[in-house]
């Protein structure tokens, strides 16, 4: 069965359609992720998905409920880690797990056993009955990841987990987030805008462009859907779009796109067409800093179904509050 | 049973994070002490203002009483600013509470508030030589009408809170309706030495209907009858207020 269904949601506020059309399923038991640049419309589809917002149209079901329809059941199933931290400040980590606790239907000592078993499984046992002002940022997150797990949820939203974390940090709430899904027999949606995240943490991902789900499937699987290999020229001087120009004339390349003074193209095979890439260059006055080739990565999946690269979308948009 | 429960544990989160500000408690106590000795000294040569109380302090205690229940329940709405913009609300939408009782906890801890600052006055009072004409009656009065009017103002400043969302506009919105309605009341001075058409506009003032009937308990110790009806127009404008906080909540919902 599957644990979350989204099936062509649309979501508008006011003149901006945040989103137009998002289908997409995730099977129990698994990581699921939602990748996208700010603004592509994933923390809206995570609103509807956790009943805090309805959609103009399309339908969700959530742990076997309908969102719309029986939103307080699903509010029982889920837990939903919110991007920025939603917890109460100025009570103690304790106080916050109680109460949520207590509003999710936990009562007695079932409760306050859980609570115990949750502090220590996220790693702030020490710091339970500290007022939450005094945490760290990281403390501040497995608090709110906590928070979210008191009832024993089936589903885990989990709203860009590792944004504002240093790398150390984020490579430690990877492992932690793995942990959870284990230990807790959970599935998990998570957003995010980092390509490496999705690649590391996600068993399937589902790539959302402007407010529409535009691929889904196994990291590898997107990746190995995308014949050859990725091509990277950094130039030397400022004839960007000449350089495009030429490299697009030559057969075999695919996806010629610019960044800067970056420019990005695919191949059948990177070794043998580098020569031949690079001669053409010479032979257009435009002298290359450095070439390299790779195996595509989600970033080059991005780019094949959207036509645009992921950072410049990341930059150019700003994610709706 | 859910709304009462939930709403209770959301009280009873609010109350505790407030006993954790000392200095905020020092001052929820001082302050009306500070109002009725500083007016009850300004005052107290003017024998007109008093209507037909003893002394000046004992007219001043109801007044008192209902302008701190007053100025607590409008800024009331500063906590429920402060709880959206830390994502509190949000995190409880995804739960199964109760709507309402995120929007009535807030009313209910100001009148709360409200009724224990009202028994620290009357304590102040009391040591001041101020009688309870009304006796026992008289006393509880006092304190219903201290929780009413906190609750009435709290309302609309949850209201004021969800709609504009800003700690300055919050402010703003306070402080405008905050010294009219108190001056166009009978907190400070008798209704028969207010201009005339003040005297008209008070009969509309919620604030006003308050400082009657704790006056009328207090001082008076009778008139009892007016006491009701104005008990009873401050419980159905509670309810008025408490809707219209409810009806911004839900549309702040809409704004998800």
């Amino acid at each position: 069965m599957d644990a979350i269904v989204a099936e062509g949601l649309e979501k508008r506020y006011g003149r901006v359609q945040a989103l137009a059309g998002v289908t997409f399923s995730v099977r129990e038991g698994e990581i699921f992720g939602l990748l996208g640049p700010n603004g592509a419309g994933k923390s809206t589809t995570v609103r509807v998905l956790t009943t805090l917002t309805k959609p103009n149209a399309g339908r969700a079901v959530v742990a076997g409920h309908d969102v719309v329809r029986e939103p307080n059941r699903v509010r029982r199933s889920i837990g939903y880690v919110p991007q920025e931290s939603g917890v109460d400040r100025e009570a103690t980590g304790r106080e916050n797990l109680l109460l949520q606790g207590r509003i999710q239907g936990v009562r007695g000592a079932e409760l306050s056993a859980r609570v115990d078993e949750l502090l220590h499984l996220v790693g702030i046992a020490d710091a339970a009955d500290r007022v939450v002002r005094g945490y760290s940022g990281g403390m501040k997150r497995r608090l709110d990841i906590a928070l979210g797990l008191v009832h024993r949820p089936s589903v885990l939203f989990l709203d860009e987990p590792t944004t504002g974390l240093d790398p150390e940090a984020r490579a430690a709430m990877w492992v932690e987030v793995q942990r959870l899904a284990e230990q807790e027999r959970l599935t998990i949606l998570l957003t995010t805008h980092y390509l490496e995240e999705a690649d590391q943490l996600a068993e399937r991902v589902a790539i959302v462009s402007r407010g529409a789900v535009v691929a889904e499937g196994q990291p590898e699987e997107l990746k190995r859907g995308l014949r050859g290999e990725a091509v990277t020229v950094e130039l030397d001087d400022g004839l960007a779009e000449r350089a495009a120009g030429i490299v697009r004339t030559l057969a075999g390349a695919e996806e010629t796109s610019l960044d800067g003074r970056i420019l990005r193209t695919r191949v059948p095979n990177g070794a043998q067409a580098i020569p031949g890439i690079l001669s053409a260059l010479e032979g257009g006055g435009i002298r290359v800093a450095s070439v390299t080739t790779h195996r595509p990565s989600l970033d080059d999946v991005y780019l094949h179904y959207t036509g645009r690269a992921f950072a410049d979308e990341d930059a150019a948009a700003e994610e709706p509050e | 049973m859910k709304l009462a429960a939930h709403t209770w544990w959301m009280v009873v989160r609010q109350f505790r994070n407030l006993m954790r500000e000392p200095i905020w408690i020092a001052l929820l106590l001082i302050q009306p002490m500070i109002w009725l000795l500083l007016y009850g000294q300004l005052f107290s040569r003017v024998p007109s203002l008093r209507g037909g109380a003893s002394t000046y302090v004992e007219f001043l205690l109801p007044g008192i009483v209902v302008m701190n229940a007053f100025f607590g329940g409008t800024w009331a709405g500063m906590a429920m600013i402060t709880d959206l913009d830390r994502h509190v609300v949000d995190r409880f939408l995804a739960t199964p509470a109760s709507r309402l009782s995120i929007v009535l906890s807030q009313v209910v801890r100001s009148g709360l508030i409200a009724l224990i600052q009202a028994i620290v006055i009357l304590l102040v009072g009391f040591a001041l030589g101020v009688r309870v004409h009304g006796g026992v009656l008289g006393v509880l009065v006092l304190l219903v009408t201290a929780a009413l009017v906190s609750m009435v103002f709290a309302g609309i400043s949850n209201g004021i809170a969800l709609l504009v969302r800003r700690e300055a506009t919050m402010i703003a919105a306070a402080n405008f309706v905050g010294l009219p309605l108190m001056f166009l009341s009978s907190i400070l001075i008798a209704q028969r030495v207010m201009p005339h058409w003040m005297q008209v506009v008070s009969r509309f003032n919620p604030v006003n209907w308050g400082v009657q009937a704790a006056r009328d308990a207090v001082v008076r110790g009778g008139n009892w009858g007016s006491v009701g009806v104005h008990l009873l127009l401050l419980v159905a404008v509670t309810l008025a207020t408490a809707s219209f906080a409810t009806w911004t909540f839900r549309s702040y919902q809409r704004t998800l």
